[in-house]
């Protein structure tokens, strides 16, 4: 019998998710030589790119542009995308092991984490995936509602989700106009009240996890000066002893530019909104006016303390503050959503691996035929191009397993079945002509209105844009 | 980057020894599971000591009794540990200083992984790749 791998039995493998590490994982496989392999990618939104659509801010279309390369990956011949299918209610996992050699899980970190604070679930508190999700065109999220009729806004974090909301918050009309910003949240935010946003770190400016372009941009905004306290921004002892043992350009220069924020005068340029850089706080409750509506956020001032293997953390002081403010945005932590039948680690929110081998969590030993890449395999973490080494270690030991012949044994491993299955469970599938034709027509409704694009934002009006 | 974004992509398996054991027998395990160091703990799975190859090797060097030696004679204490939400930067920068080149990792008391100094070398190399990566398509896609 001719081996899996070979022209008449190629090797067959489902990619959950369609975000970066699920498109480096299909260019891994696509470029072997010697090997035949197809690849079915799965997403259960119609669109795909994960995150590189639904994540990355809409000002920042630069980084957007790897999407060209996906797009190459895309059209080869032996790669299908499959949006709108739902794994676990579309397809189980039952269904890709009949279908599929080797299963790839990459469905990022969907979800936050909490404070775990009192008042978490008032009125005006919101997670910031959500407030990213919605001003992103997210189908599911495009009806949210966030009260921009307040004047002040805390985003707790300092992490590059949290700069990002807080940046928007801050944006003008002329500012937004020039991004790919769903037209509702545009006409939102023209209309927003917003006048002051407070940016909360737990840690010191040295460990803010923002990088200094970005930290940069927030200091160049058309209709915001930005803010910050001399004394958050001093150096403290244990920084700069981490500082000195290991010299890191980026880190001085990093809280250089924040110490530059603190010189400047509240009346500096007298632009309408303000937007200000706190550090060594971390909130204790949010405390609700008499309609269960966020008033104000109590603060707790944090001094940086050691751990024996040399860590930094916060440690509370015993003293408070008060900080009135209608909106909160939590941006502490991302994790991953388990799957039907998967794996999972619940506290690190990720399916626990080895180089991408799914790991049983009783034998320890990996699971046979199911592997993970990008956010849900090593936590949320890095850059879009991090998802490439990463991809590759996944795909790497795919191919060693396929060697060693450990792979699932598929009863109809035949690309013409998966069309079979998904027509009777989710006829109104979208495959990758259907996106490109979407991504057409975004970009000429995006050209009528003299901006890079405007979002289909509804799944119904993307089946009408596609005449179905 | 934190310590738990190791040991995500490498399992929370350790192989563990006890102090009583001999060098023989730690040197089988690590051979076994082709491992440049072994945790010591007690009874209770608490980590006691670090035995590396460095340690065995200037064992090797003082006596001629070697191989029979127990363990506690030859390992590492005290025993300096990682929690999993450390930042990689500090503990790499302790491990640098105290010339270890293993990290135990325990959460809420129980060890659950080890971390070596090439662990931290290919989660920076793969960091510092997907920077590179990032640009290279940002000046490309222009």
């Amino acid at each position: 019998m001719p081996h899996t791998g070979s022209d008449s039995h190629p090797l067959r493998v489902a990619i959950l998710g369609s975000g970066p590490a699920a498109f480096y994982a299909a260019e891994h496989l696509l470029k072997q030589t010697g090997l035949a392999i197809e690849v079915d990618m799965f997403d259960r939104l119609p669109t795909p790119f994960g995150l590189v659509r639904g994540g990355v801010a809409p000002d920042h279309l630069k980084i957007k542009t790897v999407t060209k390369t996906f797009d190459h990956i895309a059209t080869q011949p032996r790669f299908r995308f499959y949006g709108g299918v739902e794994f676990g209610r579309d397809l189980t996992l039952d269904d890709l092991k009949h279908l599929y050699h080797q299963i790839v899980y990459a469905t990022g970190a969907q979800t936050d984490r909490r404070m775990g604070i009192p008042g978490e679930d008032l009125q005006g508190s919101h997670p910031a995936t959500e407030f990213v999700a919605w001003y992103n065109g997210h189908p599911d999220y495009r009806h949210y509602q966030f009260d921009l009729s307040q004047e002040r806004a805390a985003v707790v974090g300092v992490g590059n989700v949290a700069i990002d909301v807080a940046r928007l918050l801050c944006r003008t009309r002329e500012e937004l106009l020039a991004t790919d910003i769903a037209d509702y949240v545009l006409e939102a935010l023209s209309r927003s009240n917003i006048k002051e946003v407070y940016l909360l770190g737990r840690r010191g400016p040295a460990q803010a996890a923002f990088t200094n372009p970005e930290i940069k941009e927030v200091g160049e905004m058309a209709g915001a000066d930005v803010f910050t306290l001399p004394e958050e921004t001093q150096w403290d002892e244990l920084s700069r002893a981490a500082l000195e043992a290991n010299p890191d350009r980026a880190t001085t220069k990093k809280v250089e530019i924040l110490q530059g924020y603190a010189l400047r005068t509240l009346r500096a340029t007298g632009k309408s909104r303000k937007l200000f850089i706190r550090f060594l706080v971390s909130p204790v409750e949010i405390i609700g006016d008499e309609q269960g509506r966020v008033k104000t956020l109590r603060l707790v001032k944090n001094v940086l303390a050691a751990s024996e293997s040399g860590a930094l953390s916060a440690k509370a002081t015993d003293q408070y503050e008060e900080l009135p403010v209608g909106l909160v945005f939590r941006s502490v932590g991302y994790r991953g959503v388990p799957l039907p039948g998967v794996p999972f680690h619940e506290r690190w929110g990720v399916i626990l691996n080895e180089k991408g081998r799914v790991i049983d969590p009783d034998t320890k030993q990996p699971v046979v035929g199911q592997y993970a890449a990008g956010w849900i395999k090593r936590g949320p973490t890095g850059v879009i191009g991090t998802n490439k080494p990463d991809a590759v270690e996944t795909v790497n030991a795919m191919l060693e397993d396929l060697r060693q012949g450990v792979m699932l044994q598929p009863v109809q491993p035949e690309a013409a079945c998966v069309d079979d299955l998904l027509r009777q469970r989710q006829p109104n599938f979208f495959t990758y002509p259907d996106w490109q034709k979407l991504d057409a027509l975004e970009v000429e409704r995006g050209q009528a209105q003299d901006r890079p694009r405007v979002k289909f934002t509804s799944v119904e009006e993307m089946l009408k844009a596609l005449g179905r | 980057m934190k310590i738990q974004t190791i040991l995500a992509t490498k399992g929370t398996r350790v192989i563990t020894a006890q102090a009583g054991q001999t060098l023989r027998e730690a040197i089988g395990l690590m051979i076994q599971h082709n491992i440049g160091a072994l945790i010591v703990v007690d009874e209770a799975d608490k980590p006691v000591g670090v035995l590396s190859e460095r340690s065995i090797l200037l064992a090797a060097a003082r006596t001629d009794q070697f191989f029979e030696q127990p363990v506690r004679e030859v390992m590492r204490t005290p025993v300096i540990v990682a929690s999993p939400q450390d930042d990689l930067e500090s503990v790499m920068q302790t491990m640098t200083v105290k010339r270890n080149r293993h990290i135990p990792v325990i959460d809420q008391g129980q060890l659950i992984g080890i971390v070596s100094v090439g662990d931290m070398v290919k989660a920076r190399l793969d960091e510092y790749q997907g920077a590179v990566e990032t640009l290279e398509t940002q000046i490309v896609g222009e």
